[in-house]
């Protein structure tokens, strides 16, 4: 499998407090990688540094072997995609109009088919074809968030980072987004997703990258990494690991807390 | 109706409105003139000699020399507030956004002001001539936008209440700013600031015609070749920046656009306030919020309000010419009130 972006010896510092310290990463195409952690553990930073959004205080990130901060802004767009947490649209726009800006890097570069193909994909493998003619700002948050999923898989990008997708969305929902982002991976692209739900992690991904307090505490496959000793220990809680289908399933241990 | 049907139905609406409204405001007027005469006397002008022409040279003048350069005039500075607007709200993310509400207006007044009252003293009027008001217009202009853009945004939106506080203490800095000037100025000063402050296209004249007109062309050609980029804006620094936009320029370049086309417009009418408001708003509610066309439309449209509005402004007392600046707050103010009351009623709150 070739590496899409490699990130090494990455640290970044905001006012002389480290968010992430010594980081080394590789992004492979046709594998999805699932980074999870703590809340404050710093995957949102470090899927900031890897989509080539905040400039880290050191190491380097290369995408295709060249450093990204040289890419440039619009050729960038093209290699890689991202899903923000936050997807507001200032004025009513419909739906049809936010999908079809993901296809704005490719303006004047291959057909109108290629567009349209791109675009219809993205609305069926988001299940949002029902909401195409609705205003995107009078959409509920899942939806809006299936929306916004659409628009990036639209930008048909070799990388694509995905950062809770599956925050806002019902049990079905979290499932099929899940299960579009395996299938992107199957299809040869590099799909990098955080997540909280560990057993959703440990369901469709085939690395998970483990991050605690700015540090990368284990990278590897579900079964390796989702040790019931590794999670209790760095998220305080424990933690029982079965096996379903032969994927790791993370189930709390309840009444650990006093009540 | 779909948005495309609608798209067709307003270019129409608005081109029959913008001939309506040369025509009338060519007509109408202490010397009543006929729409043959006009006629006439525009194709007499391109070479093309016929029998409407006016024999009678007074009415020849009054169309050529006073009502010409004035309708212009209005076409071009209402084009270039809604234009003005229109790029404002997209690099605000807010449809509040208005030069002369958030004080670029008021900014560039004061910029205008001060050419009068110090131009001589300082040399800038030996130094750019009949430039000189519009280039410290420009200045004043920027150098509110500056200000509004870099104290009201955070991540990428504007609150509206610190957008709106913003703007009051722009506009209450620049009020004071003008007061002085016209303490400080002679008689004749005076006058002149008091034309600013009301906005007026009263006596304009062609060679104002001749700045005004190329930089509103070439500034609203500017916005909507940027328009694509406005409506990935819209989905957030961030995404934007995800899609291959180069926002900080955008922004930059926006903020010079948005000072340029308020700037000269107040620097030869003075504040005009509201166009870029209402034009907008009112064209986004009919074709939807995409750049391109919102910006053609919103140039088109802001030249008929305008022209209409001055009709209005020079007819409605008899031998008086009300500042059109007075009239379009008046309607404008109330429509602004109606537009932050549904605002706040959606979102609950001053978000």
């Amino acid at each position: 499998m070739s590496v899409e972006i490699a990130a090494t010896g990455i640290g970044v510092s905001i006012d002389a407090r480290d968010i992430l310290a010594d980081i080394s990463i590789d992004i492979r195409a046709g594998e999805l990688l699932a980074l999870i952690g703590p809340n404050g553990a710093g995957k949102s930073t470090l899927l900031s540094v890897l989509s080539g959004d905040v400039r880290p205080t050191n190491g380097v990130v290369e995408i295709g072997g060249r450093d990204i901060r040289s890419v440039r802004h619009l050729e960038l767009a093209r290699l890689r995609s991202v899903l923000t947490q936050e997807n507001q649209v200032s004025f009513p726009f419909t739906v049809a109009e936010v999908v079809e800006m993901g296809r704005s890097p490719w303006a004047r570069t291959g057909s109108r088919d290629d567009d349209e193909r791109a675009i219809a994909d993205a609305i069926k493998a988001t299940d949002v074809t029902h909401l195409v003619t609705r205003r995107y700002t009078s959409l509920s948050g899942g939806e809006k968030a299936r929306v916004s999923l659409a628009r990036v898989l639209a930008q048909s990008t070799p990388v694509v980072f995905l950062d809770e997708p599956t925050a806002a969305l019902d049990l079905r929902h979290q499932e099929e987004v899940m299960t579009t982002a395996a299938a992107l991976a199957r299809a040869g692209r590099a799909v990098v997703v955080v997540v909280h739900d560990l057993s959703l992690a440990g369901a469709y991904a085939d690395r998970v990258a483990l991050v605690a307090a700015g540090r990368l505490e284990a990278v590897g496959t579900p079964a390796d990494v989702f040790t019931a000793e590794r999670v209790e220990r760095v998220y305080g809680l424990p933690v029982e690991v079965v096996t379903q289908n032969g994927r790791p399933v993370i189930l709390p241990v309840r009444g650990a807390f006093p009540a | 109706m779909t948005r495309v049907a609608r798209g067709i139905t307003l270019s129409i609406s608005l081109a029959v409105a913008l001939v309506a409204a040369i025509l009338l405001s060519s007509m109408v007027g202490q010397l009543p003139v006929t729409p043959a005469e006009i006629v006439g006397s525009v194709l007499r002008a391109l070479g093309i000699q016929n029998g409407w022409a006016p024999t009678d040279q007074i009415v020849e003048s009054t169309i050529w020399i006073v009502r010409f350069p004035r309708i212009v005039m209005g076409l071009a500075v209402g084009a270039a507030l809604a234009v003005a607007g229109a790029v404002m709200q997209a690099i605000f993310g807010n449809p509040l956004a208005e030069p002369g509400v958030v004080g670029v207006s008021s900014g560039a007044a004061l910029g205008a002001a001060g050419a009068i009252v110090f131009g001589g003293t300082l040399g800038i009027t030996a130094a750019l001539g009949s430039w000189g008001i519009a280039v410290c217009a420009f200045a004043g202009g920027l150098l509110a936008t500056l200000v509004v853009y870099f104290v009201s945004r955070a991540n990428g939106r504007t609150e509206v209440v610190t957008l709106l506080l913003t703007g009051i203490a722009i506009n209450a800095f620049a009020g004071a700013g003008l007061a002085f000037l016209l303490f400080m100025g002679d008689t004749a000063s005076r006058e002149q600031i008091t034309f600013w402050q009301l906005g007026s296209l009263n006596g304009s004249l062609w060679r104002e015609v001749a700045i005004v007109g190329p930089i509103t062309v070439l500034g609203t050609i500017a916005a909507i070749v940027l328009g694509k980029r406005y409506d990935l804006l819209a989905l957030g620094e961030r995404n934007a920046r995800h899609l291959g936009v180069n926002v900080e320029a955008l922004r930059i370049g926006s903020i010079v656009l948005v000072a340029l086309l308020t700037g000269v417009a107040v620097a030869f009418c003075g504040i005009i306030a509201f166009v870029g408001l209402v034009v907008p708003h009112v064209i986004r509610m009919i074709i939807g919020p995409s750049h391109r066309p919102l910006l053609v439309a919103s140039a088109v449209g802001g030249a008929a309000l305008l022209t209409f509005a001055d009709l209005v402004a020079r007819t409605i007392v008899p031998g008086a010419d009300l500042p059109i600046g007075m009239l379009t707050s008046l309607i404008g103010g109330p429509f602004f009130f109606y537009l932050l009351y549904r605002q706040r009623k959606r979102s609950g709150g001053w978000a």
